[in-house]
């Protein structure tokens, strides 16, 4: 009875403090600029179920996609074996859905413990490949600090929570064998878990039985309780990833990559000067910036973009100009955009709902001129990334601004934009020249 | 090699002939000595096939694309809107272009603009050609040559055309090897979003030193382009290591054309 009431607290605490941190991610995904992405449906939902649900991306890389399939399938099948536990915490039950499911309950649990080792095997391959292999894209300096202990918190979270599964399941079965569990004997000899059934008298099989339920008791609440833990570290984690990915390649750009979109501001302006029966739309005394300087100039779908971004450094490893020493890296350029939306986010709530100038912006403060301009527009970044972030459409917005706005772009660019205005061309030449080449042997 | 024969728009409608397509050259390919190579190449193709086409000489000019790439949106738009009110005066149905950087522009960021046309890139004219039977290749001085194609990111990751070029090139009974990083994971030339026009950022390598390193690393005796400015860039490149004798930079249309002794 305490127990129930101990769990149940557990847990409408936990979800009303993770929906509490939901609805600020919310809130903040929602300050950028309103679009309207609601065509093509159903090739929305194909990219999702291919790309999230399928991890189509991945799998470009192949070992790292390997181990995360470990981690991904056994995360995504727990949550199976998740329902009975919260059940059985309300109620006060022990395996209660053993006698309903019977056989199927057996395999859906030793189906679930082998899960369980792989992603064992997973989290510890992660975790070499990050502290003692040391991957070039996983040790960048952009990572010290937070990004790099974040990680490892992660990692580290799932393997305690996997070692709790196997103390809870092991100690049960020895106890179900001696006929001490409090699970239903349905007659057999054991509980039949593929993995704890050989792990448990092996570990447990010289313990007295007091100790055993001790044990076994430690595992089903540390499990659960690093379910709760886990779910609340997520909305301050790059680990969000595991439930945005989904919105956000659903939301994904279809278009062709090469296509940057045109600015309507722009085109309302210039259009009268080429077709005299447009109507301008737009308010003339209206002030309109133009490109990218805060957070609040991108659109929800590139916050959702940073919020989604797990730091795996696939983009900035494919990205020619951090290939070759420059500063610009695409999954820094993300998670600026989050720190700063984070920031923003605190700022609101500390000032009763409205955001106060602290004389900060995303462009300037988070980001330098310097990664703006190094950016080759090759889409490599956008490529690779395994959940559809588009960085490089803030680095274009960016751009726009700089230009724009605060007219700072360097020397050379502003002598093309020159000559392009002058003489059609990013050269001088003069536009009368251009047919030479017809003649010319 | 006969007098190349160029027809310019203006010329046609005065002759009341109405092209089937427009060859749409490009400031490089225009106004670069080098990149006028290969426009003249894809002239001698489309010479041979006996093409009805045209080009807009001096009414052409710049897409607009350094512009956009670069932020000048204002600038992007004046050039956008001045070359799709000449394209739709002589009412144009189908573009091809000898510059990756002007397709992508016009066949993707033109139609909200007003411009709506069939666009192709030049490689992908050559395949259709070949693939209609108008146009017969062989592999001539190239048969058995080792080429790597590098491919440009706007034919490449930005619209996907990725078979093309690659096609085209065996036809000409070359040895096609393909580079770690190729197709969709292809490394930018270095000269994208207006880097062409500007010196680059403090780092430690140019991005062509290390794509040319790469291309290298196959000992080609051809690496094969399609866009001026990867030209240029794996040119340099190439040059940067002391291999222009040993390895040549040529366009797929140029390839073409010369093989054939179009």
């Amino acid at each position: 009875m305490i127990s129930s009431i101990i769990f149940s607290i557990l847990l409408i605490g936990s979800s009303a403090f993770f929906f509490i941190n939901v609805k600020k991610i919310r809130r903040n995904i929602l300050l950028g600029k309103d679009i309207s992405i609601t065509d093509n449906k159903s090739e929305r939902l194909k990219t999702m179920m291919l790309v999230a649900l399928g991890q189509k991306k991945m799998f470009t890389r192949p070992v790292a996609a390997l181990l995360h399939l470990c981690l991904y399938a056994a995360f995504v099948i727990t949550q199976i074996e998740l329902i009975e536990i919260v059940f059985d915490g309300i109620t006060s039950h022990h395996r209660a859905f053993r006698e309903v499911l019977g056989g199927f309950y057996t395999f859906m649990v030793s189906f679930i413990e082998i899960l369980s080792v792989l992603a064992f095997i997973g989290t510890v391959g992660f975790l070499a490949r990050r502290n003692l292999l040391k991957l070039p894209r996983l040790n960048m300096a952009e990572l010290n600090g937070w990004a790099k202990l974040d990680a490892n918190v992660i990692l580290m979270m799932e393997i305690l929570l996997i070692c709790f599964i196997f103390m809870m399941n092991g100690a049960d079965e020895v106890l179900y064998q001696r006929g001490d569990s409090h699970a239903d004997n349905l007659g057999d000899g054991s509980l039949g878990l593929s993995i704890s059934k050989h792990l448990g008298p092996l570990i447990y099989g010289g313990m007295p039985t007091a100790g055993l339920h001790v044990i076994e008791r430690i595992g089903w609440w540390g499990h659960i309780i690093m379910v709760f833990s886990f779910l609340n570290y997520l909305p301050y984690s790059k680990h969000l990833h595991i439930l945005l990915a989904f919105p956000n390649t659903y939301f994904s750009n279809l278009k062709a990559k090469g296509h940057f979109n045109n600015l309507f501001e722009v085109t309302d302006v210039v259009k009268p000067n080429f077709d005299p029966t447009y109507q301008s739309v737009l308010d003339p005394n209206a002030v309109i910036k133009f490109g990218v300087k805060d957070v609040t100039d991108l659109t929800w779908k590139q916050l959702l973009d940073a919020y989604s971004c797990t730091e795996c450094g696939r983009c900035t490893s494919a990205c020619p100009q951090n290939i070759t020493g420059k500063a610009l890296s695409p999954r820094k350029i993300m998670m600026d955009t989050r720190d700063r939306l984070v920031e923003v986010g605190k700022n609101i709530d500390a000032n009763k709902g409205t955001f106060v100038d602290d004389g900060k912006s995303l462009l300037g403060d988070y980001i330098t001129n310097e990664e703006i301009w190094a950016c080759n527009t090759c889409n490599a970044c956008v490529q690779e990334c395994p959940v559809n972030i588009d960085p490089l459409s803030i680095i274009v917005g960016m751009r726009q601004q700089l230009v724009l706005e605060q007219s700072s772009a360097p020397n050379e660019l502003n002598g093309m934009f020159t000559n392009l205005e002058n003489n059609g061309a990013p050269w001088q030449f003069s536009p009368s020249d251009r047919a030479n080449w017809i003649h010319e042997n | 090699m006969s007098a190349l024969k160029v027809p310019t728009m203006q010329e046609k409608i005065a002759n009341g002939e109405t092209p089937d397509i427009l060859f749409w050259v490009g400031c490089s390919g225009s106004f670069d000595d080098r990149a006028k190579k290969i426009t003249k190449a894809i002239v001698r193709i489309l010479n041979h096939v006996g093409a009805n086409f045209a080009v807009l000489g001096v009414e052409e000019s710049c897409t607009g694309d350094p512009a956009k790439r670069a932020g000048n949106e204002f600038l992007f738009q004046m050039q956008a809107m001045q070359n799709i009110s000449i394209l739709n005066g002589y009412d144009v149905k189908k573009i091809v272009t000898g510059c990756p950087h002007c397709f992508n522009t016009i066949k993707n960021e033109y139609p909200e603009l007003g411009g709506k046309y069939e666009v192709i890139h030049h490689t992908e004219l050559v395949q259709q050609l070949i693939n209609e039977g108008k146009l017969k290749v062989e592999g001539g001085a190239y048969k058995g040559k080792k080429i790597v194609f590098h491919d440009p990111c706007y034919l490449g990751r930005a619209n996907n055309v990725y078979e093309a070029p690659r096609d085209v090139i065996q036809k000409l009974d070359v040895e096609l090897a393909e580079m770690k990083r190729s197709k969709a994971n292809g490394l930018c030339c270095g000269a994208g979003g207006a880097q062409m026009f500007k010196e680059a950022e403090k780092g430690t390598k140019e991005v062509n030193v290390e794509r040319a390193e790469e291309a290298l690393s196959h000992n080609p005796d051809i690496i094969a382009v399609g866009c001026p400015f990867c030209n240029t860039m794996m040119t340099d490149g190439v040059k940067h290591f002391n291999k222009e004798d040993k390895t040549q930079v040529l366009d797929v249309a140029e390839l073409i054309a010369n093989a054939n002794d179009l």
